[in-house]
């Protein structure tokens, strides 16, 4: 039983194949997998930005949008009304081919990452051999589509927001593929796949999770951070913050192109969330053995959902981090950081099982954050932080 | 008629249709990367050119998906589009290099180097169609795992790989210090 | 199927259309461009190779192609490099203008 509401999406796409002819079954089934995650993940888009307005709202101790529906729910279609009616301005300075061609280009770059995340059991759109390379080549091409955005505005603020938007997403994609190096050590296969069935055990109650080795935990927080700032979220939204620079390189974009930069932001959120929860959250598998009756797909989503809110809880909270603040922390402290992270899962793998293998990596980690964040980037003051307020 | 099956009744072997399917999406990559590449070497402004070079790389790194070769097609759409390309696009960024547009764009000896370049496509495409190489009976796609090449290079090219560990610490110490600027002397 | 001579004339091709360029232009950042489009051919060549020569099993090929990329990402980073140090020197991007060592 618990099988049948498991797989129910993939026997659902068998069903509607087989009544299709024979040459066409494969395209037809990879066809209907893609229509899937379109539709999916552009509603699960349009019930992020009102649940972001609101809970941003709520943080700020205001009410969000309320008006649209039940509690402002229904916001999302009105804001789709109003980006699609608006008056697409293109400056007269601007390059019209490339101001047109970066939107759609970041689009095209965030929904093709959702290719290799695996959904739930057996629910990967293609399963590649060396999954996560792609996850990480894709987006490398969303900062070409911000550059071009930038670019071709012809505007000088916009060049200069793409210019440093590119210019932290490249110093972050560091820590970022060293994070997820450390997983790929581990679970010996580059395939998201493969990487999920290692982690789908369980010893007891407890999962096999990566997140939950010291090394695992580290990198988890590393992947985090360098993934708000590979989505140019707050606290590393400089380069699109509103009080700093305008819009930064999307400045110039009205109407259905901007509203296409919201959804490839947003989109490339997702996926690197995705990518996060399948590399150290243990993609579908269940947190707890005797829950494993929950379909898989309820869990990678409602893991999602907790990414998601954690993303726009701290966005409300913490201040927007300067330029140089930024580039620092990602090349002194988190390049380093990820680095003796590596040295971390190999020790973790060569020790024996036991309580010196737990003490020992923790111990690393404990170390190196200590040495790194509180010593070396700001000298040496190990006593308990005091904070002034304005009296 | 099912796909791969030969027509023996005519005595003559139709290709198959996911033979004529790689063999079309082989020329539009292929196309693509040439006009790529002649828009790159060709256009006057220096940043549509880095974009042209880009729709190359990613045109190469199509062709190389088709032959198979899965690492080396997304290694480089990584290192040559996520970073070569956009190292360039910084490059022309800040050597503003594209202000006057009455200049010509190519060197005084242009005829010369057109004619070297002819003249070189010439000789190797002579090459190519009298060698006996291209005569050679095609062998089946080869399997290559992700972890046949792993066990590769940590074992048989163990050197290589870290030669080109120093190699890329060298050179990234090197770009620093050449492209850093001077500490300006306070009188 | 992709046949071998066709993937040798497409690197030929690029190899051609990288070193016209690399000659002709004017700026010393197409220069490197042609440059990079000459590596990519003879990138495009080993693989071609791997594939349909007589040991593709034993994938040397596709190995060389993965140095290479490593050794074209470093030869980029130090030519920009020096490209942008000799336009502080000079406000000049183009290759007829550097003949400080001429005569």
């Amino acid at each position: 039983m618990g099988d049948t509401v498991d797989q129910f999406f993939v026997t659902l796409q068998q069903w509607i194949a087989s009544h299709t002819p024979v040459g066409l079954q494969p395209v037809i089934s990879t066809v209907l997998a893609v229509i899937a995650i379109l539709g999916v993940f552009a509603l699960l888009f349009a019930m992020t930005t009102v649940l972001e307005r609101k809970g941003l709202g709520r943080i700020q101790n205001r009410y969000g949008p309320n008006r649209v529906g039940p509690w402002g729910f229904l916001q999302p279609i009105a804001d789709g009304i109003k980006s699609l009616t608006k008056e697409d301005l293109v400056p007269r300075g601007a390059d019209k081919t490339v101001h047109l061609l970066a939107p759609i280009l970041l689009v095209l770059a965030a929904f093709t990452l959702f290719a290799v995340l695996p959904l739930g059991r057996n629910m990967v759109l293609v399963n590649l051999d060396a999954g996560v390379l792609f996850f990480f080549a894709v987006s490398s091409v969303m900062e070409v589509a911000i550059f071009m955005a930038g670019w071709s505005s012809g505007n000088k603020y916009s060049m200069l927001g793409a210019m440093r938007a590119v210019a932290q997403m490249i110093s972050y994609e560091v820590p970022l593929i060293l994070a997820s190096v450390t997983v790929i050590m581990a679970a010996s296969s580059l395939s998201t796949v493969g990487i999920v069935e290692r982690q789908a055990g369980y010893t007891g109650v407890l999962p096999h999770w990566f997140l939950f080795t010291p090394w695992g935990f580290a990198g988890f927080f590393l992947f985090m951070v360098s993934a708000t700032a590979e989505s140019n979220r707050s606290p590393f939204d400089l380069p699109e913050g509103e009080s700093e620079i305008i819009a930064g390189y999307f400045t110039e974009y009205s109407g259905f192109k901007f509203a296409l930069f919201f959804l490839g932001e947003y989109l490339g959120m997702f996926a690197i969330s995705g990518l996060g929860i399948t590399l150290f959250l243990g993609g579908w598998s269940a947190p707890f053995s005797f829950l494993t009756w929950i379909p898989s797909y309820f869990w990678f989503f409602a893991k999602l959902l907790v990414m998601i809110v954690m993303f726009i809880w701290i966005r409300g909270t913490l201040p927007r981090l300067r330029m140089d603040q930024l580039m620092n922390f990602a090349w002194k402290f988190m390049l380093p950081m990820a680095l003796i992270n590596l040295v971390n899962a190999g020790v973790w793998h060569f020790l024996p099982h036991g309580v010196l293998r737990w003490l020992l990596c923790g111990g690393l980690v404990a170390v190196s954050y200590v040495v790194l964040g509180r010593g070396l980037t700001q000298g040496w003051k190990l006593e308990k932080r005091i904070y002034r307020f304005a009296e | 008629m099912e796909a791969g099956e030969t027509d023996l009744s005519l005595c003559r072997v139709t290709r198959s249709d996911e033979e004529e399917g790689i063999s079309l999406l082989f020329t539009t990559f292929a196309i693509l990367t040439v006009v790529g590449a002649v828009a790159a070497m060709s256009l006057r402004q220096l940043v549509h050119s880095v974009l042209a070079l880009i729709v190359s790389f990613a045109g190469l790194a199509a062709v190389y998906l088709l032959l198979g070769a899965q690492f080396v097609g997304l290694a480089q759409v990584l290192v040559y589009v996520g970073a070569i390309a956009i190292l360039i696009v910084f490059a022309v960024l800040l050597t503003r290099g594209d202000g006057d547009t009455k200049r010509s764009i190519v060197v005084g000896s242009w005829r010369q180097s057109g004619a070297v370049a002819v003249v070189v496509f010439a000789v190797i495409a002579w090459a190519i169609y009298a060698s006996a190489a291209s005569q050679r009976a095609m062998p089946r796609q080869p399997e290559v795992s992700m972890r046949q090449i792993g066990d590769a290079l940590m074992v048989r090219f163990v050197l290589p790989l870290e030669v080109i560990g120093l190699l890329l610490t060298v050179a990234l110490l090197g770009a620093v210090t050449i492209a850093m600027q001077e500490k300006k002397e306070r009188r | 199927m992709i046949s071998l001579t066709s993937c040798l004339l497409l690197s030929a091709l690029l190899f051609a259309i990288g070193l016209a360029g690399a000659l002709m232009r004017r700026n010393a950042i197409l220069v490197l461009v042609g440059i990079e489009l000459m590596l990519n051919s003879a990138n495009l060549n080993f693989i071609a190779f791997w594939r349909y020569g007589p040991h593709p099993e034993a994938f040397t090929g596709m190995i060389f192609v993965i140095f290479s990329l490593g050794v074209a990402a470093a030869e980029a980073a130090v030519g920009l490099a020096l490209i942008i140090s000799f336009y502080r020197h000079t406000k000049t991007a183009n290759i007829g203008e550097v003949d400080f060592l001429k005569g």
